[in-house]
């Protein structure tokens, strides 16, 4: 049986409830949301209740006056139990009051000691002691990171200090935390040897947009509802970025867009697109996995010759002459003039048909929805979103660079209905110091870690075991590494403080590594770590992000932090005031000058001290005024009461992210090459099935808190991989068997899954999974600025056994929608 | 043909606590709404227990309108044909869901080719053979299913529910 509540009344909300501006803190959409909160022993009625609605009677479809018992929970308020409900906000313009699968639990994925839920929470500072892990004080551990972390730096010489640390928002990110970390490292010290949360390198995703001079986040959601087509490539908004998908594009497509989705596999999202807009009016090009390249180049080279260009706009707003960067290490391909990108990117239709796949005619009729001007001579709206298929698929510089070359040519950004984005992951929340000093390619960590690089390790919220790639070797070693430094403490249990600084030390020196890690649950990677620190989330604080159409919001918070928990900001603050105190004890006054500047108390403190100094006009009191609508970036001004923002970048066709003083945009002079990251093909030659790889609806971006959370377990209790029934037949499979994955760099776990829309021989594996690690199987093949190659992966399947029996239980039905 | 693309504004109306009744044969056999509002002070809901149909009115795999707990909540009553978990009747195969999307509220009609109830609103879809999983979709819950006792005569009583309906904070409305 399927996982039930049994919950089948609520309490209801009195008038006079304390309301609080949400926005969710799971993925990039950043949908608003209203907590409400009142006292444990209050409740409101049928007819005197916070919305005013007669509630003895059946509301009815999208009423604002129901909740789902996910939207409620029990939490602590300034030290008291309250109430809470979290239910989407029907006034916010970015989701209309819909809530997504993942956003509306949000209540119910807060810790409460009274309901039970999450207590996976970290609530105490914990340091590795007889054995194991003992809580203590926040000033015990931060004084033993402080001391041991003092023995391995030293001023301009900090290389032997490894930094994981996100630099994303919402969840626990945001302005405020990606400051006080980025304050720290890239400020007090200039640590090199970094990385972010889901990828082994500390560096842009989207590189080559940005060096055309193109932002990546440059539209308004409400450009889909304007469009005449759009393009999605490699991503799944239905899925990943949902209410974008039903507020706006689905908005779109009533208004007569046609779309063209890209991607190997159906999707949810080609499905949900035919049943709005009616087959007829979505392509979906089914392109032979990593030949994105070879598609976006032949359709440039056919909008071109066809004359389908914005001839005034190249001319007005792009770089006139050859080339303006040439390729070098930094660049995988040179960047230049339209003219000078048409010659490099040249490829025939037939050309491109045979590397994708597809027919000549799906890419004539695809440049055509693109771009041919309409009977009237006027051009098409095309906006183009993008997201991981091919930031983590093959040759991730030029890609990008021809997906933006497409839309530059056609005049596609800055005007309404365009827009060349990405669709992202996380919100946005980044505001530290030049990062400059990391360089570029930046190192590889990971590959360096397993080198026997780093002697201490802090980790912010990152879970290298569950998000990296060459998974299998990395755990090994970094298992082998802090468990030499586990036995040398528990070698000096009883030791004086100064006595176990120097056996880590020891240690460290013999090739041992000290694993710091902050976080909000016990990770996987934790598991290593001699010290723990808890943070809180969004809502435990005040937190400042911003969503996939630079909006930026303040979540008010609305709860206690769990046990002792403190912002990331406040950790890294209390951080740099032990290193400051230790230095100086040490004698090393110089240096612990560095450390000054972190006397925040609060996050406000933290906010004033970073954003504010470069967005003078943004306080908190002006956001918390703007609610859940905010003010999207970049803020302009203060006016008549509000916070002035810019809907749409590059409206005056002028481009800066590249920082040319021109403000001309470059074309990307990427030509095809293959499978451009080592040991690809070759794992192809060798291995029957494609590996592709990504997210799923129910747990994209909120798997550390819905490993514990019994109505996501429940449907899905082991990572699935959905195969084509024809392959499962050849290998013996049923529903819901464990299968290992396996090939030359690793193996791991799936639930089979069947799928009969794939391709035979290609299947799906749900990435992130906390009992069946994806990352095992891929190779450390990366492209050459070290952007990960997830998606272009090949394994052997194997049985090993028949389904659990949680996994006999659920439904293996297919996902598509029958009217 | 997909007929059941847009909700139809008659089954809107009804929601909106219109004019309609339930329709289908269970329309006679619903409690009266004053009955299913009784309200108490004790720890748990009292359910009514309310006469759905007789197991004679069943086709295999032809779901019947009902309306449980009281006429303003619609539901199916569904002999699947095999026995599922949960299943009641002699055969361990009758089940009877709110179709009441738990996402939005919208009215989901049945596909008797996979046996799923499947939401026109924003393309969820819930397992009748699973106690109700959603195999796909935006809701927060799987899909209520009521208890259902079937007596010697072959008539069959919904007696409870075991998630929140869409749309009311009491399963048992109260005044």
């Amino acid at each position: 049986m399927a996982y039930k509540r049994n919950i089948d009344r609520l309490p209801i909300i009195p008038a006079g409830a304390k309301e609080h501006n949400v926005t969710c803190h799971y993925c990039i959409v950043g949908c608003g949301y209203k907590a409400y909160t009142w006292p444990l022993k209050k409740q409101g009625t049928t007819d005197s209740n916070w919305i005013g609605e007669d509630l003895s009677k059946q509301q009815g479809a999208e009423t604002e006056a129901w909740y789902a018992p996910s939207m409620y929970n029990v939490v602590k308020q300034n030290g008291q139990d309250v109430h809470l409900v979290i239910k989407p906000d029907v006034n916010c313009v970015v989701n209309s009051g819909l809530g997504s699968v993942r956003g509306a639990r949000m209540a119910e994925n807060r810790r409460s000691d009274i309901t039970g839920t999450q207590a996976q929470r970290l609530t105490e500072p914990m340091v590795w002691r007889y054995g194991t892990w003992q809580p203590t004080s926040w000033d015990d551990a931060l004084d033993l990171v402080a001391r041991v972390t003092a023995r391995v730096i030293d001023k301009d010489d900090e290389n032997d200090l490894y930094v994981s640390m996100f630099d994303h928002g919402g969840s626990a990110g945001g302005y405020e935390n990606t400051w006080g970390t980025g304050k720290l490292y890239f400020g007090s010290m200039k640590v090199k040897h970094c990385r972010i949360h889901n990828r082994p390198a500390y560096n842009s995703e989207v590189h080559s947009t940005r060096d055309m001079g193109v932002d990546e986040l440059n539209y308004s959601y409400s450009d889909y509802q304007v469009a005449d087509t759009i393009m999605l490539v490699g991503t799944n908004p239905m899925e990943c970025q949902t209410n974008l998908f039903l507020n706006h594009m689905v908005k779109g497509m009533q208004n007569g867009a046609k779309v063209i989705v890209v991607d190997p596999r159906r999707t949810v999202t080609v499905d949900s697109c035919e049943q709005v807009a009616g087959a007829e009016n979505v392509l979906h090009l089914a392109i032979a996995t990593g030949s994105d390249l070879a598609l976006f180049n032949t359709l440039f080279t056919y909008i071109a010759d066809q004359g389908w260009v914005d001839a005034d706009f190249i001319t007005n707003s792009t770089f006139q002459g050859d080339v303006a960067v040439p390729e070098d290490a930094a660049h995988p391909a040179s960047l230049g003039s339209f003219e000078a990108a048409r010659a490099a990117c040249k490829m025939s239709v037939a050309d491109g048909a045979a590397i994708t796949g597809l027919t000549e005619a799906q890419i004539i009729q695809t440049a055509e929805w693109i771009a041919k001007p309409k009977d009237d001579g006027s051009r098409r709206k095309t906006v183009t979103g993008y997201e991981k298929g091919i930031i983590w698929g093959n040759d991730n510089y030029r890609v990008i660079g021809a997906l933006v070359n497409i839309g530059l040519s056609t005049g596609n950004i800055g005007r309404e209905g365009g827009g060349v984005c990405r669709l992202g992951g996380h919100q946005e929340g980044y505001f530290r110091p030049s990062d400059a000093h990391v360089g570029r390619p930046a190192p590889y960590i990971d590959q360096l870690i397993i080198a026997g690089g780093g002697k201490v390790h802090h980790i912010w919220a990152n879970d290298h075991y569950k998000t990296t790639l060459n998974a299998a070797e990395f755990k090994r070693v970094y298992n082998r590494r802090t468990n030499m430094v586990k036995e040398a403490m528990d070698a000096r249990a009883g030791a004086t403080r100064e006595e176990l600084v120097d056996a880590i030390v020891s240690a460290i020196n013999a090739g041992g590594i000290f694993s710091v890690n902050v976080d909000i649950i016990h990770s996987q990677i934790g598991q290593a770590a001699h010290v723990i620190l808890p943070a809180v989330e969004s809502g435990e604080m005040n937190l400042t992000s911003m969503n996939g159409e630079r909006r930026l919001r303040l979540v008010e918070k609305y709860m206690d932090a769990p046990g002792s928990a403190q912002p990331d900001c406040i950790i890294a603050a209390r951080l740099a005031n032990h290193l400051e105190r230790v230095l100086r004890e040490e004698g090393r006054a110089e240096y612990a000058d560095q450390f000054k500047g972190f006397d925040w108390q609060t996050e406000e403190d933290a906010f004033m001290d970073g954003y504010n100094s470069g967005n003078r006009e943004v306080t908190y009191e002006r956001l918390r005024a703007a609610g859940n609508d905010g003010v999207q970036e970049p803020v302009r001004g203060y006016e008549n009461g509000a916070l002035v923002g810019t809907p749409r970048l590059y409206e005056d066709g002028v481009f800066t992210r590249h920082g040319r003083e021109d403000g001309k945009a470059l074309f990307c002079m990427g030509s095809w090459r293959g499978l451009q990251a080592p040991g690809k093909a070759q794992q192809q030659a060798n291995h029957r099935f494609l590996i592709n790889n990504g997210r799923a609806n129910l747990n994209w971006q909120n798997w550390f808190l819905d490993q514990k959370n019994d109505f996501v377990m429940d449907r899905f209790p082991v990572p699935f991989i959905q195969i084509n029934p024809e392959d499962m037949a050849d290998l013996g499979l049923k529903p819901g068997d464990m299968v290992e994955v396996y090939n030359d760099v690793g193996a791991t776990q799936a639930l089979v899954y069947p799928e009969p829309t794939a391709r035979r021989n290609e299947t799906f594996m749900i990435f992130g999974a906390p009992n069946g690690t994806q990352g095992n199987v891929i190779n450390a093949g990366t492209n050459e600025l070290i952007l990960p190659n997830y998606k272009q992966t090949w394994a052997n399947i194997r049985k090993i056994s028949d389904a659990t029996p949680a996994a006999a239980r659920v439904s293996y039905k297919s996902w598509e929608v029958e009217l | 043909m997909k007929c059941n693309r847009l909700v139809d504004v008659g089954r809107r109306q009804f929601l909106r606590g219109g004019v309609l009744g339930v329709a289908g044969a269970a329309a006679a056999t619903v409690m009266p709404a004053g009955q299913a509002q009784a309200q108490t002070a004790r720890a748990m809901l009292d359910y009514p227990s309310t006469k759905l149909a007789n197991i004679a009115d069943l086709k295999v795999n032809e779901p019947m309108d009902i309306g449980y707990p009281d006429a303003e909540s619609p539901g199916i009553l569904l002999k699947l044909g095999t026995a599922v978990e949960g299943g009641a009747g002699p055969d361990g195969d009758i089940v009877a869901y709110s179709v009441l999307c738990p996402h939005k509220g919208f009215y989901m009609s049945y596909h008797a080719a996979d046996k799923t109830l499947n939401c026109p609103g924003h393309f969820s879809r819930f397992d009748c053979e699973k106690g109700g999983q959603q195999i796909w979709g935006h809701a927060t819950q799987n899909l209520p299913q009521f208890a259902l006792r079937v007596d010697d005569k072959g008539d069959i009583y919904a007696e409870g529910a075991d998630e929140l309906i869409y749309g009311r904070l009491s399963n048992v409305l109260q005044g």
